[in-house]
């Protein structure tokens, strides 16, 4: 049949984590404004530098797609280098939030302090444990690809790999958009 | 052993959800017994505490809906449909190994609090769930509930969505994939069909009840608000997930079974089934349509006029494709030679309650008349109705009808009929009276009642029905267990079925087809003004065939899951540890092995 049964399942799961964080961000939204204490949103969120995390996750987005072309044409030394160059654009990203997570912690909104607080830490949070899984998987791809078991044979184990970099990077300009650009 | 341990087989599978869903099912039974016998008197006539009963309504629902119902629907997925799509397994068959073992586990897992309160330093034994099925916010907030009653719950639902979410991604895929050749989209047999939009609403339903049960963990274990009033939450708003996530459930248990008896209803009235594609639609409207209208469960709690306005017309927009299927069964029937076989009985007397189900349903969408309906006894009698006697009376018909080809054995047609009888007579003897008891007044949920209530009578009278539903779940239970000691001398087509099951041996060889078929009609088994019968497949495959050998790791990745919930209700930072590596582990190995499809 035309369409692979791996990336099938992938665009079904894909379907189903939109749900996911659908349920996720309508639950942000609902208890928007309706903090009993502060710190409040405006009060704390840093624009400048989550807009710098966004161009670095969709820098992330278009090394992925550089990778996949490599690996399917066959050029796995090209190939390797994006795997890792978007692995590494992950992993500043998680930096990012690390620094973000720790740092809203000492001006004092922590996980219980308000429900902007609950409900930006679980969804924000919830964002990097799929891109931690991300950044697991592409080193994964990474280390097979340096140990020679990825070929253009495996393009569609890549692709699909990039189809879950890609949707999580999606979900991030939802998120940024929704938490951080309209408050 | 080992074999069924490591099993990718999808009829295996099939057989090992059957069992565990059925031993679920007998549970949940018991469970229902208990609190009937209570009931039987006003002022309580078994002597059971009012914290026991809370644990066995809760654990019965729970029980029915995700370990028995759902599963049961699972059997028949796994076993039928890779049958009557023409293909030789799943489209995963490691997957759906792991969605059993899951399933197994996270059962398991909420059963074993009935008997894990001494490790918690509770004074009793049981420390079941307590809060409900669909466990309202802010009974299941750790002010209010403080044991691990509601923990089991909402860790023990987590992992059986793993394995649901798992089961649904595998059967799009295995449909939409491994159809054999001029298998066309319509002319899947409808059980597949139905199976197909089950899937959808799966995975689309699935998501959304983890996160309000991630939520209500980060609520109780990490001291959030989320569902806590103090704290700014709003208990409704759980109302709402848990809907959005409960009313596509409703359809998830029934659309196979509506699926199993357009099955049934063709196969013995020797007429194909009336009006296909529309009962096809008709199931893809009712998916649409289910998720619109979770908040007819909500209207006691002051939505407004307008939103109590547009719930209750989308949801009395559903009986319409309900309507229709139900016109179109009574269609095929109509004129039919009609063969009363047990299978035939019970897929009537689907059409039969489902309509009376319906018709309360329909009752209580009118937001006026479910606010004096809410919370007795005649929500309980809807539900009884649309869940036995629609599912479980489909699913009955589906193990008569399909028994056969599970297993190579035929199933007693004269028990089959005492078991039909009995199920009849006692489901309304049963459920009946709770229309009447809830009209009156009784709340559900409670554990006695006064005889000032006037409705000692129709609470006497669902304990002796409930009691026959059980003696005529013996007879069932009893008749399964004496085909085991039965030659297996089914025929391959027992019934005159027209679907590509029967065109293969009962129980099926390992490869289920010597040569994949061709298919040229929706019926390819009968002969039809068009089309002739598909000509018979050759005995023995005429090139060898690859089967998949077995996996450990499917289960192995499963173990992890239960070990990680045991860490977390049991406050052991170690154990995540560990439950995380077998889990990270199971996958990796699962990956890298070597697994020839």
């Amino acid at each position: 049949m035309g369409l692979d049964s791996r990336k099938m399942a992938f665009w079904a799961f894909i379907g189903s984590e939109c749900l996911l964080f659908g349920s996720l961000i309508s639950t942000y939204l609902v208890y928007k404004g309706r903090s009993l204490t502060g710190p409040f949103p405006h009060e704390i969120l840093n624009i400048p530098f989550t807009s710098f995390s966004t161009f670095d996750l969709l820098m992330s987005s278009l090394a992925m797609v550089l990778a996949l072309a490599a690996v399917q044409r066959g050029d796995m030394k090209q190939g390797k280098l994006w795997l890792l160059v978007t692995a590494l654009l992950g992993l500043v990203f998680l930096g990012g939030q690390f620094w973000e997570f720790s740092h809203f912690v000492h001006e004092g909104l922590g996980l219980t302090t308000n429900l902007f607080g609950s409900t930006f830490y679980v969804l924000t949070g919830t964002h990097g444990a799929h891109v931690t899984v991300g950044v697991i998987w592409l080193l994964t791809l990474w280390v097979q690809a340096l140990r020679g078991k990825l070929g253009p044979a495996n393009a569609m184990t890549v692709e699909i790999t990039g189809l879950y970099w890609h949707f999580v990077d999606v979900v991030w300009i939802v998120i940024f958009t929704v938490v951080y650009l309209i408050q | 052993m080992k074999s069924w341990l490591t099993t990718t087989d999808h009829k295996r599978i099939g057989l090992l959800y059957f069992w565990t869903a059925f031993g679920f099912f007998l549970v949940g039974g018991l469970e229902a017994l208990i609190i009937r016998a209570q009931l039987a008197r006003p002022d309580g006539g078994l002597g059971v505490s009012a914290e026991t009963f809370n644990q066995l309504f809760t654990m019965h629902g729970t029980t029915m809906v995700f370990l028995a119902l759902m599963p049961l629907s699972a059997a028949f997925f796994n076993f039928i449909i890779p049958l009557q799509i023409g293909a030789r397994d799943v489209a995963f068959p490691r997957l759906n190994a792991f969605s059993y073992w899951v399933f197994l586990l996270g059962g398991l897992f909420l059963n074993a609090s009935f008997i894990a309160g001494p490790l918690f330093g509770a004074d009793r034994l049981s420390v079941a769930p307590d809060a409900g099925w669909f466990g309202y916010a802010n009974l299941t907030s750790r002010q209010f509930s403080p044991g691990p009653n509601v923990d089991f719950w909402l860790l023990g639902l987590q992992i059986l969505g793993i394995a649901s979410l798992a089961a649904g991604f595998n059967f799009i895929v295995t449909i939409l994939n491994m159809r054999a050749p001029g298998m066309r989209m319509l002319r899947l047999p409808p059980f597949t069909w139905m199976t197909l939009i089950t899937q959808f609403l799966v995975i689309t339903a699935f998501p959304v009840i983890t996160v309000a049960l991630v939520l209500l963990m980060f609520d109780r274990f990490f001291g959030t608000h989320f569902f806590v009033p103090q704290g700014g939450g709003d208990p409704i708003l759980w109302q709402h997930l848990f809907w959005m996530f409960g009313h596509p459930e409703v359809y998830i248990l029934i659309l196979p079974a509506m699926g199993i008896i357009s099955e049934v209803l063709p196969t013995f009235s020797k007429k194909p089934l009336f009006g296909y594609t529309v009962v096809v639609y008709s199931g893809v409207v009712i998916a649409f349509l289910g998720w619109s209208v979770w908040s007819h469960h909500m209207f006691s709690t002051g939505l407004g006029p307008i939103a109590d306005s547009v719930f209750a017309g989308t949801t009395m927009l559903i009986a319409i494709p309900t309507g229709v299927k139900i016109f179109n069964w009574i269609g095929t029937l109509w004129g039919g030679q009609i063969r009363f076989t047990t299978s035939l009985l019970f897929a009537v007397g689907f059409i039969a309650m489902f309509i009376i189900g319906g018709l309360s349903g329909v009752s209580h969408a009118a937001a006026p008349s479910d606010l004096q309906q809410t919370d007795t006894y005649y929500v309980v009698a809807h539900i009884h109705y649309v869940l036995f006697g629609g599912t479980i009376l489909g699913l009955f018909a589906g193990m008569y009808y399909w028994w056969p080809k599970m297993t190579g054995r035929m199933l007693s047609e004269p028990l089959g009929k005492v078991h039909f009888w009995l199920t009849m007579i006692g489901m309304n003897l049963a459920f009946f009276p709770m229309h009447f008891s809830g009209l009156l007044g009784m709340p559900r949920r409670i554990y006695t009642y006064s005889s000032d209530l006037g409705v000692t009578g129709f609470n006497l009278a669902s304990t002796i029905g409930a009691f026959l539903i059980g003696l005529a779940t013996l007879v069932f239970f009893w008749s399964l267990l004496r085909t085991r000691w039965q030659p297996m001398t089914a025929p391959s087509n027992p019934w005159g079925g027209a679907t590509l099951e029967w065109a293969i041996p009962s129980p099926p060889p390992v490869y289920n087809f010597t040569v994949i078929p061709t298919v040229e009609s929706r019926m390819p088994l009968w002969h039809t003004e068009r089309h002739a019968p598909m000509p018979a497949l050759p005995e023995r495959p005429p090139a060898p065939i690859h089967v998949p050998g077995g996996s450990w790791w499917p289960m192995i990745t499963a173990i992890g899951l239960p070990i990680l919930a045991i860490a977390a209700i049991s406050r052991t930072l170690p154990l995540v540890f560990v439950g995380a590596a077998v889990v990270i582990v199971g996958i990796y190995r699962w990956a890298y092995e070597p697994f020839e499809m």
